[in-house]
């Protein structure tokens, strides 16, 4: 274990004359599995990308890295030399596996062009024999047929696997992983991620793995660094930096994303308020590792501040066997158009007050739940009872009542507003629905209180959403959702495209709004721990059906469906898997 | 797939009827009975009634468009009012002369316009691929029958290397059809190689940017293999879609090239029956035109199939 690997000194990459990646230096013994911790522009996939020779050419780079075996700078090295190490000696894994792949090229000819570019073997027709050889190892079922597959016929995780497949085919002394699970569903992360894990231990691959996840770092690597602006603020061995952090950086990152920990008000900690934070002690077991203020039950929001339960209002949801079809483009002739139910008959009340969590995966039908509740779309069979408006069949000209009383936070806080509308017209445009009679200056004054309460400055009406960030955006959003006073807020995966810190403090904002304001929420994500942290019940979504419902915390302390057990075991959560250390 | 061809071919048929049907109702809402004009200037009245009668323009509309339409099916367009002979040979013989002008120059036009699109994309830096795009914008703005005249007054007038206009078919003498085709050709090309290939440009720079070419990349290809291997193919869907449309466009850009050049194809015939008032010649000749554009739309939908798996697949 003592060889060297890699060893990277002194790295740095700039634009012109601003510094992207400022003097990174580690270095990586054989076999050794290395986090790269950082959230978005801080450079981590830059400083991958820079050792494969691949960084844009308009970038600069400077610095030296050496690899086992090889006398060259990586970073100086003529292309040729690298052309011959890339995907020979150091692989990569990307994040997006839906677009990684080329889509006009069958599978294992894409398997197989990596060995024969190499000249590992010769003959194309061994190639295909040994990337077939290569898919049954990273577990697809059905190599053969996946092999003469096209990338659009696999799911996102078989997809990712032929990336790995591909990737480890030259048997790599390196394998640089960028945030390759990110993309993926929880339980189809937690099984690339084993293998992963099993590959490299197999064959004693160096790793690098690229993650903003810290949960997915515990469970990957043994070291860790952690990036900030281009810089390395802390390294070391994943225990001690995740139960030590010695800087505030690291320390606001765990606190962020530790989701069991709260404050005394029962918020999430923040950048801002990491200081009181404990972070989490690695090995203890993660029920006793309880944070600062949550007694012994896990803290959910609000528990310091609404002690009491929450009162079982009015019914204002009423889903009563709900479906929605959606037909695919004819196959035969003749036959009638094949049906795909989005919806399969669901039903469930939501209670005035009530603080509901969806969960699912991709394809589970909770989008087009949404939608539906939000009288964007039409079911195809049952009742949607919305706060006294009969969603189906119902005109858009009925449904400005729904309109008033329902409102969305959607997920891309890029592209859900629009880019030529400054923030006060975005802010101001539910105001301008029928029955809502304010004048100009009401309006304003109105945008303004908003916008103050979602925690913006007050000359923001003026500007356009891109001069914000991600978080500020979903701020605007947010602000745009509960102008109108609604009484139900839907959030569709409302942080799952924001950095972690940023995360927490939307989350808490939301907290704090639906409290104050007395709202029933809605709240959609793929993400268990951010729903057991905001929502007192939940129902778990698969296939269109809802194949488990009740109160958040005996969902997810003692599960009573196989799939719901699964999700809840698949789900990686930052002190399990400290503590699994 | 079947059920796209399928899908396809009842799309051509029912746009074909509808064509067929506009075309006819153009035409008769046009001011001018045929049978008055083909009767001249001191007519009788009985002398109209009677070329009325043996037009046919004396039925109702719906029996001549039934006539019309179901001797088009059988490929007979009819005598023509003006010059009193059968339609059909003539309008076969000048689709051919106007097929062999309009497939050249699309090839001509692909054949310049990959590898100049793709070269300048690739070099979209450098002052090289600066270079060719200005020139390829600057071809898009001269029109054809400019750059007709200025190759006729150049190339054959002044070098007198070509001849300055006329045709010959390729089945009587070769060698004179090639030195006739270049000319016209390279007039009906420009434009279009031109338009091609900013479109050629930018499908491969957006492939360029794709996430596959940096898996090729990472995977040790150079990147000029990683572009003709995996970049190209997925660059051709989109600039196909453009090819077929461009085709259309070619098609009307011939009609006023085979007047520059003197040639017999299909454009100076419809110029020449719209002239003589020939109604029953510019129907034809339309439906011609339009038959020509669907099934070159139906073979395009064909390619895309074959190039793309992810249509093929659909089912």
């Amino acid at each position: 274990m003592s060889e060297t690997l890699l060893e990277v000194r002194n790295l740095s990459i700039s634009a012109g004359s601003k510094a992207l990646v400022q003097n990174i230096e580690f270095s990586m013994q054989r076999g050794e599995r290395i986090g790269l911790i950082g959230e978005s522009g801080s450079g981590k996939s830059l400083t991958a990308t820079s050792l494969l020779g691949l960084l844009p050419e308009e970038l600069e780079v400077n610095g030296d890295a050496r690899l086992r075996g090889f006398d060259q700078n990586l970073l100086r090295a003529p292309d040729k030399l690298m052309r011959a190490l890339r995907g020979d000696e150091i692989s990569m894994v990307f994040q997006e596996p839906l677009t990684a792949l080329n889509p006009l090229m069958r599978v294992g000819a894409q398997v197989a062009e990596v060995m024969l570019q190499h000249g590992k073997i010769s003959h194309r027709l061994a190639a295909t024999k040994r990337s077939i050889e290569l898919l049954a190892s990273v577990k697809i079922p059905d190599p053969e047929l996946a092999a003469r597959a096209y990338p659009h016929q696999l799911s996102g995780g078989q997809r990712q696997r032929v990336m790995i497949a591909m990737a480890l085919a030259n048997n790599p002394q390196l394998l640089l992983c960028d945030e390759p699970t990110t993309a993926l569903d929880v339980t189809v992360q937690r099984q690339v991620l084993e293998l992963v894990s099993e590959q490299v231990r197999e064959r004693g691959t160096g790793l690098l793995f690229i993650t903003h996840d810290l949960a997915v770092v515990a469970n990957m690597c043994s070291r860790v660094l952690v990036l900030n602006q281009g810089k390395i603020v802390e390294q070391g061995d994943l225990d001690q930096v995740f139960s030590a952090p010695t800087h505030p950086y690291t320390r606001a990152l765990l606190a962020a994303s530790d989701l069991e920990a709260t404050d005394e008000r029962g918020r999430l900690f923040t950048v801002s308020t990491a200081g009181a934070y404990r972070p989490p002690v690695v090995g203890e077991a993660a029920e006793n590792a309880v944070a600062s203020a949550g007694g012994d039950e896990i803290p959910m929001m609000g528990a310091a501040a609404t002690p009491a339960q929450i009162p079982a209002g009015k019914a204002l949801i009423e889903v009563s066997e709900v479906s929605r079809i959606y037909h695919r483009a004819r196959t035969t002739l003749w036959g009638p158009r094949p049906e795909v139910p989005a919806l399969d008959g669901i039903s469930f009340t939501v209670r005035s007050g009530e603080r509901l969590g969806i969960v699912g995966e991709s394809g589970s039908g909770k989008s087009t739940l949404l939608r539906i509740l939000a009288g964007l779309d039409q079911p195809s069979k049952g009742s949607v009872l919305v706060a006294g408006t009969e969603v189906a069949g119902a005109k858009e000209r009925d449904l400005v009542d729904l309109r008033k009383e329902l409102q969305i936070v959607f997920q891309d806080p890029m592209g859900s507003l629009d880019p030529r509308m400054r923030v006060r017209d975005i802010v101001a445009e539910p105001l301008l629905i029928p029955g809502v009679n304010l004048n100009a200056t009401e309006r304003s004054a109105t945008v303004s209180r908003m916008l103050e309460s979602v925690g913006l400055e007050s000359d923001s009406a003026a500007r356009y959403p891109h001069q914000f960030s991600g978080g500020q955006r979903q701020r605007i959003s947010i602000a745009r959702a509960l102008v109108n006073r609604p009484r139900i807020l839907v959030a569709d995966e409302p942080v799952s495209a924001l950095d972690v810190s940023v995360r927490a403090q939307v989350l808490n904002l939301l907290a704090d709004l639906v409290e104050e304001n007395e709202l029933t929420l809605l709240f959609v994500s793929h993400d268990l721990a951010v729903v057991r942290h905001l929502c007192d019940k939940v129902i778990v979504m698969k296939d269109g059906k809802i194949v488990e419902a009740g109160n958040t915390k005996q969902i997810y302390t003692n599960p009573a469906h196989p799939y719901t057990a699964e999700l809840v075991a698949s789900s990686l959560n930052l002190r399990e898997e400290l503590a699994r250390v | 797939m079947l059920v796209r061809i399928a899908k396809n071919l009842a799309r051509f048929i029912v746009t074909f009827l509808v064509a067929t049907l506009a075309v006819f109702s153009l035409m008769r809402v046009l001011p001018g009975d045929p049978a008055v004009i083909a009767a001249g200037e001191n007519a009788t009245p009985e002398i109209i009634a009677q070329l009325a009668k043996e037009f046919g323009t004396d039925r109702s509309l719906p029996v001549q468009y039934w006539e019309w339409f179901s001797g088009i099916l059988r490929g007979n367009f009819g005598v023509s009012y003006v010059t009193r002979t059968d339609i059909s040979p003539l309008v076969l013989d000048k689709v051919q002369v106007s097929l062999i002008l309009v497939v050249l120059a699309m090839l001509l036009a692909l054949v310049i316009a990959i590898p100049l699109g793709t070269l300048a994309a690739v070099r979209h830096r450098k002052l090289s691929g600066a270079l060719i795009s200005g020139i390829s914008q600057l071809g898009i703005a001269v029109p054809g029958f400019l750059l007709g005249i200025m190759l006729v007054t150049l190339v054959s007038l002044r070098l007198g290397w070509l001849p300055a206009n006329g045709w010959t078919s390729p089945g009587d003498e070769f060698g004179d059809f090639l030195r006739r085709v270049i000319l016209p050709v390279t007039a009906l090309a420009g434009v279009q190689s031109a338009i091609l290939m900013r479109y050629v440009r930018s499908a491969v720079l957006d492939v360029m940017h794709e996430d596959y070419l940096r898996t090729a990349r990472a995977k040790g290809l150079s990147p000029m293999k990683a572009l003709l291997k995996h970049g190209l193919r997925n660059a051709a869907i989109p600039v196909l879609t453009v090819t077929s449309v461009q085709f259309a466009a070619l098609i009307i850009g011939a009609v006023v090239i085979e007047r520059v050049f003197v040639i017999p194809g299909l454009g100076s015939m419809l110029l020449t029956a719209v002239g003589n008032r020939d109604l029953l010649t510019v129907q034809s000749v339309v439906m011609v035109l339009v038959a020509i554009t669907l099934l070159i739309n139906l073979m395009v939908d064909v390619l895309y199939t074959i190039l793309d798996p992810r249509i093929r697949a659909a089912e």
